[in-house]
């Protein structure tokens, strides 16, 4: 008798923890759309492709955020994928296990560090660091290296976005990999193979699906974050034009201007994070298909 | 994936949530006591002072008095839908928006905005502008430190030719509608291509995220120059340059000069006490001065709350002066509080006047 009301009960609570989760992002998806319809309706296609941002006029075009959003996080993607592979090998395969778990460790601490603390870190440290010694000598060169040398730029940003999604991609990674049995590794040495084959041709192609996922989902933390980038990024709203000029996240605008703003300035920001919303959304659905088109 | 976290995190996790417990049940039994708080929630300028004039009514009267400095824009946002007792705002209101809301505004303290340069070889207040320069140079159109508009005002102080790079609130922001009006009132362009307000469209430049942030830069890069509140340019590390005021002088930034801006201000004929002290007359008058405004409902919907929000300021008036100009605040002139605890008789609630001042 117990046991027959005990199974559908669990069920049912199983089942309603899953529709909440639904419930609750149709419902964001919903507010976001309603709330940015004014802003949506009344600037058209001009509010994704406009880079005016004006709130004394109440005119708004999110170009600007938009770019610098998906500039500063492949950026950070490209600098911090290296090194976490890097760091993932290092640890499981050539690292003696008495230093390897000290360094595990403290890669993990790195990941509970408050994104606040990465940018003033990154405003008073390595923002006049980054324009005294980098971007004055190369602001001659013109280009992608163009713009005021002050340090707060998307190049900077990107960079202590890289710093802060590292931990996260080197923890997973590492996992990855000392989730392969030991017989895959050993047949791969037994077979002849250098080091640098063993780890190129069996062990990342062994979990590659993974790896795709991890990156993803740092490539996700990269686009919300906030605080630090605002820190950083230099919260101007133009479209970018070099590595080294100002510019503005969706995550970094909202934050900045959401209490002061007026109706239709509240209005377009919700838009901003209806955008970004989407893109996420996007990334997700790219890093699922990725995953599911390939087979070994 | 998600197992190894598991793992290595429960135990903590349990002591974690343990820790929660114990921090939410001592809160919850402190917070028995009747509920005597008065709540506000605005302008971040003023948000110092109101501290420490919290600090000694709770200290003097026994009651606590919270203010939550969001910005002047969220503070009238959040008195327009009531969940706070007052507003308060750097950016007054216009009669007709207070008419349309019901709404009542009276002045507490005065300060200033400076702009602060970081200039390699140029110290606390040896730099001179005038209102149009700043103007060019928020314009993006005076470009380096060497530039002969600059240098034109600056004879003797050796200028570098680094670029300028301008830096200003990426917020919204009280200081910012001042700042601009200013320079709108000043430079012909600033009106026509950028305007004034809380939040407008810079032409260069790059945003710091509140006074703090905006000092933050400006202290730590080379070549920039911002508009801070002045007791943030006291702290900071940059220096503050001097403006030119209407009388054509070079005036220091402090109580003093603030105090001889506000001197000449006609409160009596500003209809809801809508007034701005940029550019008031007066040779020691510093050129952006502005008092800083409490907002509340003229009919009040929680009689206890508005009296208790009337009381505070009140006591304010009569004891904060001191604390007031310790934190470079220019406290209201005695003609002003008068005239305001006179118009704190039309506050009322079920008809009748809510609160009748002791000292007119």
């Amino acid at each position: 008798m117990r046991r027959s009301l005990e199974d559908p009960i669990f069920r049912y609570v199983a089942f309603s923890a899953a529709t909440l989760l639904l419930v609750v992002l149709s419902g964001l998806i919903v507010s976001l759309a309603i709330g940015s319809w004014p802003a949506l309706s009344k600037f058209g296609p001009a509010f994704l492709f406009s880079s005016n941002w004006d709130p004394a006029n109440e005119v708004f075009g999110a170009a600007g955020p938009i770019v610098g959003t998906l500039l500063s996080s492949f950026l950070a993607l490209a600098f911090a994928l290296p090194i976490a592979l890097g760091i993932a090998i290092f640890l499981t395969q050539f690292c003696p296990p008495a230093i390897a778990q000290p360094i595990a460790i403290m890669s993990e601490l790195l990941a509970g560090i408050p994104s606040i603390v990465y940018g003033m870190w990154g405003l008073f440290v390595f923002a006049p660091w980054f324009s005294e010694h980098i971007q004055t000598p190369l602001s001659g060169l013109g280009g992608i290296f163009a713009g005021v040398p002050n340090g707060a730029n998307i190049f900077t940003a990107s960079v202590i976005l890289a710093i802060m999604i590292l931990p996260y991609m080197a923890a997973v990674f590492r996992e990855l990999f000392r989730s392969i049995p030991p017989q895959v590794r050993e047949a791969a040495f037994g077979m002849g193979a250098t080091p640098l084959e063993a780890v190129t041709r069996v062990l990342i192609p062994y979990v590659k699906k993974g790896m795709v996922g991890a990156t993803m989902l740092g490539f996700g933390r990269a686009l919300g974050e906030t605080m630090a980038v605002t820190f950083i990024i230099g919260n101007s709203h133009g479209f970018p034009t070099s590595l080294f000029s100002s510019g503005s996240t969706l995550a970094s605008t909202i934050a900045n201007e959401f209490a002061e703003a007026g109706v239709m300035h509240t209005s377009a920001l919700l838009g901003l994070g209806l955008v970004l919303f989407l893109i996420t959304f996007g990334v997700l659905a790219i890093a699922r298909w990725l995953l599911s088109s390939q087979r070994y | 994936m998600v197992s190894w976290w598991a793992e290595a995190n429960f135990g903590m996790l349990r002591k974690f949530l343990a820790l929660v417990l114990l921090t939410a049940l001592a809160a919850c039994s402190q917070g028995d006591k009747p509920a005597t708080a008065v709540s506000g929630a605005g302008a971040t300028f003023p948000a110092t002072i109101y501290s420490r004039w919290a600090e000694g009514y709770r200290r003097d009267v026994g009651v606590s008095f919270n203010y939550q400095a969001m910005g002047s824009g969220a503070g009238v946002k959040q008195i327009q839908k009531k969940t706070v007792d007052f507003g308060a705002s750097d950016k007054p209101l216009k009669p007709e928006v207070l008419d349309k809301y019901g709404l009542y505004q009276f002045p507490t303290v005065m300060g200033g905005v400076v702009p602060i340069v970081n200039v390699k070889g140029v110290a606390q207040g040896q730099m001179k502008l005038t209102g149009a320069v700043l103007g060019d140079i928020f314009l993006g159109k005076v470009k380096t430190w060497n530039d002969p508009a600059i240098v034109a005002l600056n004879p003797g102080l050796a200028l570098p030719a680094t670029p300028i790079t301008v830096v200003h609130r990426a917020d919204g922001s009280g200081t910012t509608f001042l700042f601009t009006t200013y320079l709108a009132s000043q430079n012909p362009q600033w009106a026509s291509d950028v305007g004034a307000s809380d939040a407008v469209k810079w032409p260069t430049g790059l945003g710091g995220k509140g006074n703090d942030g905006v000092a933050a830069f400006v202290g730590r890069i080379d070549g920039t120059i911002g508009y801070v509140e002045f007791a943030y340019a006291e702290k900071s590390d940059a220096s503050y340059a001097l403006l030119q005021n209407g009388a054509g002088q070079y005036p220091v930034p402090g109580s003093a000069s603030f105090g001889a801006a506000a001197a000449s201000a006609d409160w009596e004929h500003a209809p809801g006490n809508y007034l701005l002290l940029l550019n008031q007359p007066g040779q020691n008058a510093w050129p952006i001065t502005g008092a800083t405004f409490i907002i509340i409902y003229k009919e009040q919907y929680s009689p206890a709350r508005g009296l208790a929000v009337l009381k505070f300021f009140d006591w304010a008036y009569s004891n904060g002066d001191e604390a007031a100009n310790e934190l470079h605040f220019v406290p209201m002139p005695p003609e002003v509080k008068a005239m305001v605890r006179k118009q704190w008789t039309q506050i009322t609630a079920d008809g009748k006047p809510l609160y009748v001042p002791a000292q007119p």
